[in-house]
């Protein structure tokens, strides 16, 4: 984190509250964080922590109670519906737990899908071969692996070329050995497009490829550690 | 009551699915209500004139004669296979109110001279029979008596023979014969115009001429023998007396249009229910199969803790029968409304002494019955896939959709967005659910296509008929032919502007063993206000010799131009000649024969004689020319087409405003039970996909717009179906309605076609909008976190 410049997300005093009947559920409690470019950002804590309702407010998924995100000069707590809906379009690439493909279109088609509404897209020939499926491309997502199908998902949110990837469990539903392949396009991904990346995970031994550790407890950042040296996934192991 | 949890799970399903329920619901409802409607009036209307003819001993035999002595009865009633007879007579006379300018027109019909004997006996509404010997009493038809507010004991002054006769009512009366009671000129009854009288027969005897003799003799037939026998031995009979050919109950027009109207109910009874039947048992298909497939851990579950697979299969087949049952308790009740209403309606165009609208719980059961079993058979499939799932496999989640597999590979055109694609796709990997429901909108539009139709045929029949055709103002017919002089003292009647003759005779013309007892009739050789119109619409001459058949007669006899035809006049010195068929004309009401009035004439051998005039009428002169026919002697009936076309007109207004009321109903119950339930199932099974588009950056409208794409596809290609289904079915009835009576003309024009889309699209329209809420409303968090 070395400069002002390069920072992409500022979050400020994030809190999130949600109202069922007369159940008050406070998910964030003024959260501030800050990512900078390339940066690889992993946010670990027990389920309930607020990891996932950060990771989708910043995502443009959610909207916050109180406090205030930017990415870069937008502030994301001051756009509506259809700004957010901008924001992810132009600017996120998601990953998900289980993946989220569309079954009824190949891996290639997938991954077209989003090509064909961004603004500044790489092929989805060279999206797919960064994650290595080049050879799979014509296949259905029920024709696919776990781990297969999780890599087209991340070739369809690299494929935008978005400034900010962010995986929510993105091995939780794959064994360790597809898991690592996974962590490894993900790596790949981050170096080579520079694209800021923030991982959830419930899984410790991944933070160990991180630039830095977010821990979530009880709706705020409990600890942050800063890796002085990353290693890569396949030194990894769970 | 102790409830069990699965049947709790079925209630608390019919509530979660509430809207799903009541589009599947509403489509069984249609169908069991039509078929209450359709056979509750069948029956109903069956038996009430099964019971009306039986109880008034309605006759199967009706002659008209000149005048015949009434000795010649006997021999009728020797003719063997009679039963009884009953000579008459039944002439026209013209009613002179003060509240009427216009002239209308009374049938006179002889009572018998023994209260309550002979046939057609009427029924007395109220008041008293005439005093066998009085010559001024007289009973009125009830539609005619209250369109004028007359009862017993009110005056009524009658034109009859040229003569003005105070009369007195004594009472209101019906009759089998007048059902449906049609004037002379008239294509729908018209009360206020058009009444009948019953009146002593010596006091019709006197106003007539006819001391001791008849004009009219109706039979009752010995069951089971055919009355074409009778009637050729009846003719044979009244020949001498200017018997113009007996006709057949069948023939009889009250009865021809009753029976009509039955015909329609039962072509209504065999086209709409199975629709929406069949599309209900699709509809349960489509909602239970997808049912199933959510709830497949479920049903893994429950044979998992130990109920039996037949308990589990069962439990669904409830959910159905529940559906139905809602199904079937709507239309019960709609249906028995709607019945009240049809009847509601035959009591104003038919009159009945009394209704019969069975509650025949035979009825009800059986389309209760119907509809149960139809839904109970699109659930077949998927309860029995309950009942083979094996709960190992069950408690497994699905497999995903295979999308490999043929035609769900299939790329529709390269260039296509992959957005477009998934919609192709979707289509495709659920054939049989994308072919049912183009079916079931096709069949929302075919409905309509098969109603609309007749509004513009017959605003054409009234075009051709009125307009073009007959363009007279005025038509006078004279109670027996006159002299051509006539024609001038028509001419100078005020407010005339042009006089026209015609003279009908009737006749029975035949071909090879085939004939037709019609009225020929003779016109000018180039008619200017009634003329006879080729198929082309085209006026024709009148031919130097020959005759133009109407097509109706031309099928019936299966002659074509250049043929020769036998005519045997029945009247006068009833010639019978051979003479070619010219050309084929067109007509929609009864058969039509024409000929050159001079021909006619020399043909017939009595004189230049004219039995009318058609007349163009200064408007405003009407009314001096009212006063003046009023006061015309030897007039026998006077028809306005003003007014008869106003009312045929007021009269369809009426009905048909209700009847595109219901079809657009029925049809959008079919439209939105299909769109609605398809959009429901798409989005419960691509709801997931739907919200994992909304996160990649899919804006609202671009996410609704795949599931409202596919919609539209289905909806669309339905409409060409719909057309040419409705087309087939409409030429089907016009196949059907197809009598000597009457012929419709079939012309289904681009805006019948463009209507029925219209409606059944804004249905479409109307339940997308409602899914398209739930599109917007997904949740885009939740799917993130979670499995299908």
């Amino acid at each position: 984190m070395d400069g002002e410049t390069k920072t992409v997300l500022r979050v400020k005093a994030l809190s999130k509250v949600y109202q069922t009947g007369d159940v008050v559920v406070s998910a964030l409690r003024s959260v501030d964080f800050q990512a900078s470019a390339g940066e690889f950002v992993v946010i670990l804590g027990p389920s309930g922590s607020g990891k996932s309702t950060f990771l989708n407010i910043v995502g443009g998924l959610d909207t916050a109670s109180s406090g205030q995100v930017w990415f870069g000069d937008m502030e994301l707590t001051a756009l509506d519906e259809g700004g957010l809906t901008r924001y992810r379009r132009d600017h996120v690439g998601f990953v998900f737990q289980f993946y989220n493909l569309v079954p009824s279109l190949t891996a290639r088609e997938n991954v077209q899908l989003v090509t064909e509404i961004s603004r500044n897209p790489m092929t989805a020939d060279d999206a797919l071969a960064l994650v290595g499926l080049s050879e799979r491309q014509h296949h259905f997502p029920a024709q696919l692996s776990g781990g297969e199908q999780q890599r087209v998902a991340i070739a369809r949110a690299i494929a935008k070329n978005p400034r900010l990837l962010l995986c929510d469990e993105p091995t939780g539903a794959l064994d360790s050995a597809t898991g690592v392949r996974v962590l490894e396009a993900l790596v790949q991904v981050n170096r080579n497009l520079g694209a800021t990346t923030l991982v959830i995970t419930h899984n410790a031994a991944i933070s160990e490829i991180a630039d830095r550790v977010i821990r979530f407890a009880d709706g705020r950042i409990a600890h942050e550690t800063v890796n002085t040296a990353r290693k890569v996934p396949a030194e990894v192991t769970w | 009551m102790v409830i069990s949890p699965l049947r709790r799970k079925v209630l608390r399903d019919l509530r979660r699915l509430w809207a799903q329920v009541l589009a599947i619901a509403l489509v069984l409802a249609a169908g069991v209500a039509t078929l209450i409607l359709g056979n509750g009036a069948y029956s109903s209307l069956t038996e009430t004139r099964a019971r009306y003819y039986d109880t008034s001993r309605f006759a199967d035999v009706f002659a008209d004669v000149t005048r015949a002595p009434r000795a010649l009865l006997a021999d009728i009633k020797a003719i063997d296979g009679v039963l009884d007879a009953e000579a008459r007579i039944v002439k026209l006379a013209r009613p002179d109110l003060p509240g009427m300018a216009e002239p209308g027109s009374l049938l006179l019909v002889s009572l018998p001279d023994l209260a309550g004997a002979g046939l057609n006996r009427l029924y007395l509404r109220q008041g008293r029979m005439p005093d066998p010997d009085s010559h001024r009493e007289i009973l009125l038809s009830e539609g005619f008596a209250s369109a004028h507010g007359l009862g017993p004991g009110a005056p009524l002054t009658v034109v009859m023979n040229g003569r003005r006769v105070e009369m007195q009512v004594t009472g209101i009366a019906l009759s089998p014969e007048f059902i449906y009671a049609l004037g002379p000129g008239d294509m729908m009854p018209d009360p206020r115009r058009f009444g009948i009288a019953w009146a002593p027969r010596a006091s019709l005897e006197a106003a007539f001429n006819l001391d001791g003799a008849f004009s009219n003799v109706v039979l009752k037939v010995v069951p089971g023998v055919p009355a074409d026998r009778v009637i050729a031995e009846l003719d044979r009979l009244t020949a001498r007396y200017g018997g113009m050919g007996a006709t057949a109950r069948k023939d009889q027009i009250s009865h021809a249009f009753l029976d009509a109207e039955l015909k329609q109910l039962s072509a209504m009874v065999k086209v709409l229910p199975p629709i929406f039947l069949l599309v209900a048992a699709m509809l349960v298909n489509m909602t239970l199969s997808r049912l199933v497939t959510l709830e497949r851990e479920q049903i893994g579950l429950f044979k998992a803790i130990g109920y039996s697979s037949r308990a589990v299969s069962v439990h669904y087949l409830e959910f159905v029968l529940c559906i139905s049952l809602i199904g079937v308790v709507i239309g019960l009740v709609a249906g028995a409304w709607l019945g009240a209403g049809l009847a509601g309606m035959y009591a104003r165009f038919f009159s009945f002494p009394f209704l019969v609208f069975t509650r025949d719980p035979q009825v009800y059961g059986l389309a209760a019955l119907v509809a149960v079993t139809s839904a109970a058979g699109g659930a077949l499939r998927s309860v029995g896939q309950v009942a083979r799932l094996p709960p190992a496999v069950a408690m497994l989640p699905a497999a995903p959709p295979a999308y490999q597999n043929r035609l769900g590979r299939f790329r529709p055109f390269p260039g296509l967005r992959q957005t477009g694609v998934m919609i192709a796709r979707h289509l495709f990997h659920r054939p049989v659910r994308t072919l049912f429901s183009i079916f079931g909108v096709a069949m929302s539009v075919a409905i309509l296509v098969a109603s609309l139709w007749s509004t513009a045929s017959i605003n054409l029949m009234v075009d051709v008929t009125f307009f073009r055709a007959e363009r007279q103002d005025a038509l006078i017919a004279f109670a027996t032919p006159q002299p051509a002089r006539a024609v001038f003292a028509g001419r100078s009647l005020p407010g005339v502007l042009v006089a026209e003759p015609f003279r009908t005779v009737p006749a029975r013309i035949s071909h090879r063993g085939l004939s037709r007892r019609l009225a020929v009739t003779g016109r000018p050789q180039d008619p200017r206000l009634s003329r006879v119109l080729a198929p082309d619409l085209r006026p024709m001459a009148m031919p130097e010799t020959g005759l133009i058949l109407s097509q109706a007669l031309s099928e019936a006899l299966g002659v074509r131009p250049g043929d020769r035809v036998t005519v045997e006049f029945l009247e006068g010195a009833r010639p019978k000649v051979s003479l070619p068929v010219s050309g084929l004309s067109i007509g929609y009401v009864g058969l039509g024969a024409a000929i050159d009035l001079s021909e006619l004439n020399r043909i017939m051998g009595d004189g230049m004689l004219v039995s009318g005039l058609n007349l163009l009428i200064d408007t405003a002169g009407q009314d001096a020319f009212f006063a003046a026919v009023k006061a015309a002697p030897r007039t026998e009936f006077v028809t306005l087409k003003a007014m008869t076309v106003t009312r045929f007109k007021e009269t369809l207004a009426e009905n048909i405003t209700v009847m595109i009321t219901v079809y657009v109903s029925l049809a959008t119950i079919i439209a939105v039970g299909v769109v609605y339930n398809f959009a429901r199932i798409a989005l419960s099974e691509q709801g997931r996909e739907l919200a994992s588009l909304r996160v990649l950056g899919f804006t609202r409208r671009e996410v609704s717009g795949i599931l409202m794409g596919e919609l539209a596809i289905v909806v669309l290609v339905a409409q060409p179906l719909g057309w040419a289904i409705g087309y087939g079915i409409a030429s089907a009835m016009v196949a059907a309605f197809s009598s000597d009576l009457y012929r419709v003309p079939f012309v289904i024009g681009r805006d019948v076609y463009a209507t029925a889309s219209l409606a059944v699209l804004a249905a479409a329209l109307g339940s997308a909008w409602l899914v398209r809420g739930r599109i917007d409303r997904l949740d885009m968090i939740k799917v993130l976190k979670t499995r299908e």
